[in-house]
């Protein structure tokens, strides 16, 4: 059908957002949850997802859900109880479902036998309510495009002839039903005459349209059994007097009158399926009392009390599809949009510089137009990345079940928390998150949380927590992953530095030291021998992947309680409010966000210690002192009246950097245009911008900065990098 | 003029292919996503039929087709139900609630389209 | 700039000419994007020598490889009067500065000889043979090469 692979699209994303919420039902009846709603809600996440995998005609995933459902819906009527090995045969279901729906998404088979053995597993967990020959499943998917299994006006020729008695309830009436269409649809099964009986018809004063005065006898010629012809009575049969007589084929054998009272319907009764009205209906003439089915009497007509005006209503309300007034829209139109506003941001540069230098310039009404021009662009900025920003819940939770599939693995007890997943980020950057925080989580379960022994031997509950934290903090997100285990061993860690030669054996190391090592290419301690973490990637990649995102990723960890990841991250890809200074000659920028204070010292408040370092005290704390000239390589010593203006700014570990530039031009808006496609990464750089008057300037990250200059004077990390 | 068909259904890929597939047999279409939503739509939409599925959050296809019976208006509007169900047992359920026909889900476009000319008769 | 007849035929490849450092160079047509005039670049740290930094190109960030340098020869020195020769080398866009574009070449296929022992290692690697042309020895670059090879610095 037309459109039916956007359709397909809309399914599997509708199958995610299902497979979510089935996902956080059975956690939250883990958790000891037992409202009704929860269980429906899961039951109904599963039963949709059936629904849809059939209409695309997914067989194994209709198959796999139809059965997974007939357990839950065991547990929907308590004949279950939501004990933990059912829970978990459930969980392994879901992931398992989760998985089957991406490899329908990709075009792929899933694996059959690994199908069979999950829904196995689960259904002998819900002791033996498997329902892989349940009778009741007679789910034949049809194809949506494609030709349809029966064809229309090829009827039967003659049989046998049926006469059928016909008398509706008035009851008939309030469930919808119109006789005409009935008989219309009887008409379609054969050549039908149909006679009406109108004697109970009373005078029109009596007349009462809501009862019931007709019936009919329509002798029917077909080859159809009693059962088809009960089937179009199917949803009336209980407001109704029906009668099938036999009288015989239509050579003459003689009567064989059968009259059943109605029974329940047979189970495979579909009116859908029986042949459409109108195809090759044979009409009969109509003499005397006898009428043909077009024209239907009107003993109960559907009220039609609706005014214009409530018809204007009908039509308007027909335009939405819900109360909640959303629009899909493809990513790509957005992106267009940002990069537009983009353009729009650099020539809002161009023409307030051009302004400036000209003759008007002072004039209130230009500024004041320039004002209000830089203040739109700003909200129709922050507008086109709010359609952007999304919440992180379902990044967070997908890492539900890296905690219960990591921790099956490890043989380990292990829990995720989360908070903040109402916090909303660029789209991109969750989508890019997803791979870090993944291996960041295994991480935490392979290497952070302690074996049930050792849990215990240190008075801690045997089942391990792993909190997983967003929230926004001075225009940036910030993310922790934080554990409860042993902490970082830092004598190993420092003795397989030492094995693998990334530090010297008489290195002296602070233990921030030790733990940043964990971060430098070919350090892991014990993944190789993981079957978890051992993907090839260490923390390294992990790094690297958050730093090509603008972000920065820190550890710390205290012996015996646990260790914490800090990833704090841009909320866009796209803009930032930057300052504009000089150093060395050159223009370049620095995110206000990270921005403390900007401060003229004089000579007494700067100490050196040893012969390169200096330290600039602030009130009374310490902060290490850099030229941004020389740790960018663009000078090697300040001239006369250079770097004599300090900027400090914070790093991602809580402390403060003391940056010397020379000159601070201005704060403005600045679009951040990546090094990486025609380059490549540059420590303490975070990416370039296009300036007003079109030249480029490079935009600083201060705590990269502040780290690659502490490691090339002394740290041993600079032997990593060679 | 178009018959007008409300359509209730909490899957979001089912409104969409019953929005396509009854759109482009000429009818006018209106979208609920639950009982407690087509309720809601229905005074003044003056449907010349319903299509529900069954299980839905807040109200299901049986509380709708009950609250549309016990209704003032349209009370007597066909409504069939649109459900991968098809056991005896939901069908008498169904059928005592006042619902007018049952269709099961996967459904053929021709089939679907067909009946409900069938049932909702210009 | 490619309205030159040769178009036609298969055989014939395009070549933009251009000198730098006394010496003749040719790439490819195909990978070159436009030749602007040279502008400012803004300096990158801890960049290799003949990286001269990066340029605005109409929004994106190009960075500029001082060619003679690149090759090993003395740098050009900077001038209003240098071009940079704007390439898309693999998936990445840099801009070429050298002195002068001298010509556009069209050469057979069977025009382009091996390059000559006389070059120096550095160069030689970067050149896919020579053409003569007019008595003139046009060096026939690999815009390949010309990249960093590493070009991820270590972090």
């Amino acid at each position: 059908m037309a459109g039916s692979s956007d359709l397909k699209e809309i399914f599997f994303v509708e199958a995610d957002e299902l497979l979510s919420a089935l996902e956080e039902g059975l956690r939250a009846i883990q958790t000891g949850v037992q409202e009704s709603d929860t269980v429906n809600a899961v039951f109904r996440a599963v039963h949709s997802i059936k629904g849809g995998a059939g209409a695309f005609n997914l067989k194994a995933l209709v198959g796999f859900a139809h059965r997974f459902e007939t357990v839950l819906d065991e547990l929907r009527s308590g004949r279950l109880a939501p004990e933990p090995p059912l829970l978990n045969a459930l969980l392994h279901a879901s992931d398992h479902l989760a998985d089957m729906v991406s490899a329908c998404r990709q075009g792929l088979e899933t694996n059959a036998e690994a199908d069979e053995r999950i829904i196995m597993a689960l259904e002998a967990q819900a002791g033996g309510t498997g329902s892989s020959a349940d009778e009741g499943f007679t789910f034949e998917p049809l194809p949506m495009d494609g030709n349809f299994g029966f064809s229309f006006g090829a009827l039967p020729p003659a049989g046998r002839s049926v006469a059928v008695h016909f008398r509706p309830h008035a009851s008939a009436f309030a469930s919808g039903h119109d006789p005409s269409l009935l008989l219309r649809d009887l008409c379609g099964l054969g050549e039908a005459t149909v006679e009406m009986d109108m004697a109970h018809l009373p005078a029109a004063g009596a007349f009462d349209p809501g009862q019931s005065y007709l019936s009919w006898k329509i002798t029917l010629v077909t080859q159809c059994a009693d059962r088809d012809i009960r089937q179009i009575f199917e949803f009336i049969e209980t407001s109704c007097d029906l009668l099938l007589e036999d009288q015989g084929d239509v050579a003459g054998n003689a009567p064989d009158p059968v009259a059943t009272a109605p029974k329940p319907a047979p189970s495979l009764a579909m009116p859908a399926s029986a042949p459409a009205a109108g195809a090759a209906v044979t009409r009969p003439t109509a003499p005397d009392t006898r009428t043909t089915v077009s024209a239907p009497p009107s003993a109960a007509p559907t009220p039609s009390t609706a005014t214009l005006t409530q018809q204007a209503t009908g039509a308007a309300t027909s335009a939405s599809s819900g109360p909640r007034a959303t629009i899909r829209v493809d990513i790509d139109r957005v992106d267009r949009l940002v990069d537009i506003l983009g353009e729009l941001v650099i020539h809002q540069a161009m023409l307030t510089e051009a302004i400036e230098q000209s003759p008007g310039f002072g004039s209130v009404e230009v500024d004041r137009s320039l004002d209000q021009l830089r203040q739109l662009s700003r909200q129709i900025q922050e507008s086109v990345m709010a359609i952007r920003a999304q919440p992180v819940k379902p990044l967070f939770d997908r890492m539900h079940r890296i905690v219960r599939e990591a921790s099956m693995a490890a043989g380990k007890s292990c829990r995720l928390v989360t908070e903040g997943e109402a916090t909303e980020v660029d789209k991109t950057i969750i989508e890019r998150l997803a791979d870090p925080l993944t291996h960041m989580i295994r991480n935490s379960v392979d290497h952070g949380i302690e074996k049930a022994e050792r849990r215990e031997a240190a008075g801690k509950p045997v089942e391990g927590v792993i909190r997983m934290s967003a929230a926004h903090r001075s225009g940036r997100i910030v993310l922790t992953i934080q554990d409860d285990g042993a902490g970082i061993d830092r004598e190993k860690v420092r003795q397989v530095a030492i094995d693998k030669g990334l530090i010297a054996p008489n290195a002296e190391l602070s233990p921030q030291e030790i733990d940043a090592l964990l971060f430098l290419p070919g350090f892991s301690t014990a993944s190789q021998v993981s079957s978890l973490s051992g993907r090839g990637v260490g923390m390294d990649v992990v790094r690297s992947e958050i730093t090509g995102l603008g972000g920065r990723v820190g550890i710390s960890s205290v012996r015996g309680q646990g260790t914490t990841l800090t990833i704090s991250l841009p909320l866009t890809l796209a803009v930032l409010d930057g300052m504009v200074f000089e150093a060395a000659g050159q223009t370049l920028v620095l995110p206000v966000s990270t921005i403390i204070e900007t401060l003229r010292p004089d000579a007494a408040m700067r100490h050196n210690i040893g012969h390169s370092d200096s330290v600039l005290d602030v009130r009374g704390r310490c902060l290490p002192l850099i030229d941004v000239g020389t740790a960018l390589g663009f000078r090697t010593h300040l001239g006369p009246g250079e770097g004599e203006i300090v900027v400090v700014v914070e790093r991602g570990d809580d402390g403060a950097t003391a940056l010397m530039v020379d000159g601070i031009r201005d704060q403005r808006q600045v679009v951040i245009k990546g090094l990486e496609a025609n380059y490549g990464q540059i420590p303490g750089i975070a990416a370039a911008t296009v300036l007003g008057d079109g030249s480029v300037a490079l935009i600083l990250d201060p705590s990269d900065l502040a780290a690659s200059v502490a490691a090339s004077v002394r740290s041993p990390l600079q032997l990593a990098a060679e | 003029m178009s018959l007008r068909v409300l359509a209730v259904d909490d899957s979001l890929t089912m409104r969409e292919m019953l929005r396509i597939t009854l759109t482009e047999a000429g009818f006018n279409v209106i979208l609920a996503e639950d009982g407690v939503d087509a309720l809601t739509q229905l005074p003044g939409l003056d449907p010349d039929l319903i299509l529900t599925d069954l299980n839905m959050p807040r109200m299901d296809g049986f509380g709708l087709i009950d609250a549309v019976r016990k209704g003032d208006i349209y009370a007597r509007v066909p409504i069939l139900i649109l459900t991968t169900e098809s056991a005896a047992t939901l069908k008498e359920r169904a059928r005592n609630a006042g619902a007018t026909g049952w269709i099961t889900k996967p459904f053929d476009e021709v089939s679907l389209v067909s009946t409900i000319r069938r049932v909702a008769a210009m | 700039m490619r309205s030159s007849g040769y178009a036609t035929d298969p055989d014939i490849r395009e070549l933009v000419a251009f000198r730098t450092a006394g010496q003749d160079f040719c790439i490819d047509i195909l990978s070159v994007r436009e030749i602007r005039g040279w502008s400012r670049p803004a300096l990158l740290p801890h960049a290799p020598s003949y990286v001269q930094g990066v340029i605005n190109l109409r929004g994106a960030v190009v960075p500029i490889l001082d060619l003679a340098r690149r090759l090993g020869l003395d740098s050009i020195e900077d001038t209003d009067r240098n071009v940079i020769i704007v390439a898309a080398i693999q998936s990445r866009i840099v801009g070429l500065l050298v002195e002068a574009v001298t010509d556009i070449l069209g050469v057979p296929a069977a025009g382009v000889q091996p390059t000559p022992d006389l070059a120096s290692e550095t160069a030689r690697n970067m050149l896919r043979g020579v053409v003569v042309q007019d008595s003139r020895l046009i060096r026939l670059l690999d815009v390949g090469q010309l990249l960093p090879q590493t070009d991820d610095v270590a972090a």
